[in-house]
């Protein structure tokens, strides 16, 4: 340590620039303000990101680590900021995203006495984060930056917040720089248990199937664990179905990829979860938008299931074997002892199922969501980074822009945040400047964050803005034709500003997609714009529904392949 | 003996009865209480009795909490707490392989006449007269939860005025961790 007097906040950049963070995403106020003056004063790596709104860092930062398995920072003021961090961070806990928010408090002696922007901050997110902490000593700050680095990223990743209270940031700090830390309630590896008696019991079940199924959910990914699951998958002879978030663990151009399964999944996938003898969940948490309706789940599979954190196993499902162990390590354990299953039966039967249901859509009657994203995916390619927003697109998106590795998908899954996936692009592209990054979202989400054109516009990040627009708020216009009698209530997007001239007005160039016909033209022109951000605006049907759906609570097998014939009961399940 | 830490934790089980007596051994930190609180509250289910003390490494404490609700739920409740950050340990605990007390204190009008008698009950109970006035009496009694319920029904032929129970505490037999 230098004898250079230093101060709270200038001991937290130090400590993050030691981290090796490289960006924050962030936004100012008084509370905040020794921090940002620490972000200038303290010579660093860092840096820095002013968005528009605390929701736009948090996706920016969330996007980031999306990106790139890293862990990002936040940065924001006390009350109304830290507040508009909720949803934000909500979204990454969901997902098992490492971030850490470090938020402004105001002074320690006002705490708890309503002064000027305090919101207990710790106490409002202490249910949507992995941990939060108060600090009330300025020594402590190294080791608590260090502890949330640390909880964010090991085990099962999460967000982590900081809350600093201004005098704590300007205090004189005399302390460690360097700190040991002690987390003796924290030892994710203590609950590891890849004993060979699991291990024999899966092989067991293993050599036994005939008609084996891999799920490969977000945890394979978070772990690493791609390459082993590509062998397994391969000596096997196994097919491989992905979560929403899992997509691209597995490439899904690979021959025994059956692509997303789910509500709104593949019928090829979602039969084959209904009929095989076998289900291998590797770091999945059986979400209900996938298991339907849970007793009928795999009903006459045999299930292992291998998943870094206890508390998934048995949560929804029962499994016959659990492994609790990061995916990567598990699945080597298993890999040295399988050997090769005659599953070409199986394949066989899958095969014809994807013959018989295809993924499609039609190409008359005017410009389809489903169009846009097929060619897209012609144009950029599998290795593009693509996020979405949620909604129809968002499923139209994960069923036709196959994905082909890992840090390449992002989407919000386990909160579904609207306005989620254009930040997101902006800090995947961030991370990952050389990469084509693609935002694809709904006329809805799309307004929910568009501020942060300003920030894409003002960092010339080549991100391909995506709007489909609808003019609905499709996915809920969907279940309220679907199971509501087609009496549309509060969903019509009247009042939708003219995208083009929106982007105009940040000083972006624009696309516009009317037709079928001009697809290919217009994307092939956009995706040549590499000096700053695009915006792309097709004009869609919008009455279009997605399929397959299963209707929320039901079972795998009563998926629907095609719009119902009769009138459908209100959906019973979930949401 | 050691301190129960990570190194040794007791052993996870979910016992059939209906109602469950959890020990949590967590760091003696602010926020501590309300995250776990959330955790129950969360899932519909409501604390029955809450102890909570600092431990003999002023590092912990010592939370004791009775709960009562759907078996199938508890594991998933104890699984949570225990990925607490805060939380070193949290298991159960049933009356055959541990001490489980639970501490009264009962304030009841009692005359001149009557008071023998009610000090005939105290003594039945082995409990203690702590606070005395000509008209009023606090007695404590500790025990099992059982007893200290059956105390109650006998000092109802008083006036009660107030009833103070702290909830159970528990701890595991033998030299197993608690
Ligand atoms: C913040 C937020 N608010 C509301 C919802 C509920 N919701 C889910 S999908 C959807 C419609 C999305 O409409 P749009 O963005 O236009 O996409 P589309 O479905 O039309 O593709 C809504 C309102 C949500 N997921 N997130």
């Amino acid at each position: 340590m230098d004898t250079q007097e230093i101060d709270g906040a200038q001991a937290l950049i130090k400590t993050l620039d030691n981290l090796g963070v490289e960006y924050i995403f962030g936004y100012s106020g008084g509370a905040a303000i020794p921090i940002f003056d620490a972000l200038v004063t303290v010579k660093s790596n860092i840096k820095f990101i002013l968005a528009r709104h605390e929701q736009g860092c948090c996706h920016m930062a969330d996007g980031y680590a999306r990106a790139t398995g890293k862990p990002a920072v936040v940065l924001v003021t006390s009350g109304p900021g830290a507040g508009n961090t909720i949803t934000g961070i909500m979204t990454a806990q969901m997902d098992s995203v490492p971030m850490i928010i470090l938020c402004g408090q105001q002074v320690t002696w006002m705490l708890g006495k309503d002064a000027f922007q305090e919101a207990d901050i710790f106490g409002i997110t202490m249910p949507v984060v992995k941990h939060n902490y108060l600090v009330k000593d300025t020594n402590e700050i190294p080791r608590v930056a260090r502890e949330a680095h640390h909880i964010a990223t090991s085990g099962r990743p999460g967000p982590v917040l900081i809350d600093l209270p201004k005098d704590i940031t300007q205090g004189p700090f005399t302390g460690d720089m360097d700190p040991e830390f002690d987390l003796p309630g924290y030892q994710p590896e203590k609950f590891y248990s890849v004993d060979a008696s699991d291990i024999d019991h899966a092989l067991q079940l293993i050599h036994k199937a005939s008609k084996p199924l891999i799920l490969a959910g977000h945890g394979a990914m978070i772990s690493g664990a791609d390459a082993e699951l590509k062998e397994l998958a391969e000596t096997l002879r196994c097919p491989v179905t992905s979560t929403l978030l899992g997509k691209g663990v597995f490439p899904e151009e690979h021959e025994l990829s059956v692509g997303m399964l789910g509500m709104h999944g593949t019928a090829y996938a979602n039969k084959a979860v209904c009929d095989c003898d076998l289900l291998i969940n590797v770091g999945s948490r059986f979400d209900d938008r996938i298991i339907g309706q849970a007793d009928k789940f795999c009903a006459g599979a045999k299930i292992i299931h291998i998943d870094i954190d206890p508390s998934e196993m048995n949560k929804m499902i029962t499994p016959d074997v659990r492994i609790v162990s990061d995916a990567k390590s598990a699945l080597a354990e298993i890999n040295k002892r399988i050997s090769g299953l005659d599953t070409e039966p199986w394949l066989a039967q899958i095969e014809s199922w994807k013959k018989k249901f295809p993924l499609s859509y039609r190409k008359q009657g005017g410009l389809r969501m489903q169009q846009v994203i097929d060619e897209m995916y012609q144009v950029a390619g599998g290795d593009a980074i693509v996020t979405t927003d949620v909604g129809q697109h968002q499923m139209w998106a994960a069923q036709f822009y196959k994905t082909n590795a890992s840090w390449k998908w992002i989407s919000s899954g386990g909160a579904g945040t609207m306005g989620f996936g254009f930040p997101a692009a902006i800090g995947a592209q961030l991370a990952c400047p050389d990469e084509t990054v693609i935002s694809i979202s709904g006329d809805g989400g799309f307004q929910m964050t568009l501020f942060e054109l300003a920030t894409a516009a003002l960092h010339k990040l080549p991100v391909k803005i995506v709007v489909l627009n609808n003019h609905y708020l499709g996915m809920v216009r969907q279940w309220q034709e679907l199971f509501f009698e087609d009496r549309k209530s509060g969903v019509d997007l009247e009042g939708n500003p003219d995208f083009c001239k929106l982007a105009a007005a940040y000083g972006i160039p624009s696309f516009n997609i009317k037709r079928p016909a001009d697809v290919r033209k217009q994307l092939e022109k956009a995706f040549a714009v590499k000096d700053g951000p695009v915006l792309i605006h097709a004009e869609c049907v919008k009455t279009d529904n997605v399929f397959p759906m299963i209707p929320a609570g039901a079972a795998l097998e009563d998926m629907l392949t095609e719009p119902p014939k009769h009138k459908m009961a209100k959906p019973t399940g979930s949401t | 003996m050691s301190l129960v830490t990570t190194d040794n934790p007791p052993e996870f089980f979910i016992s059939e009865a209906p109602v469950h007596t959890l020990s949590v051994l967590v760091n003696n930190k602010a926020g501590v209480l309300m995250r776990i609180c959330q955790v129950f509250a969360r899932r519909g289910y409501n604390i029955d009795s809450l102890v909570v003390s600092q431990g003999r490494d002023k590092q912990f404490s010592r939370m004791t909490i009775g709960i009562s609700g759907d078996p199938a739920g508890l594991e998933q409740i104890i699984l949570q707490v225990t990925k607490l950050v805060d939380v070193i340990h949290c298991v159960e605990h049933d009356s055959d392989h541990s001490v489980v007390k639970e501490l009264l204190l009962v304030k009841f009008l009692v005359d001149k006449e009557d008071r023998t008698e009610a000090l005939q009950i105290i003594d039945h109970y082995d409990g203690k007269t702590v606070d005395l006035t000509p008209t009023s009496m606090i007695a404590m009694i500790n025990g099992e939860s059982s007893k200290i319920d059956a105390s109650l029904a006998m000092f109802s032929q008083f006036e009660i005025i107030e009833t103070v129970r702290t909830g159970k505490v528990v701890m595991a037999r033998s030299e197993k961790p608690t």
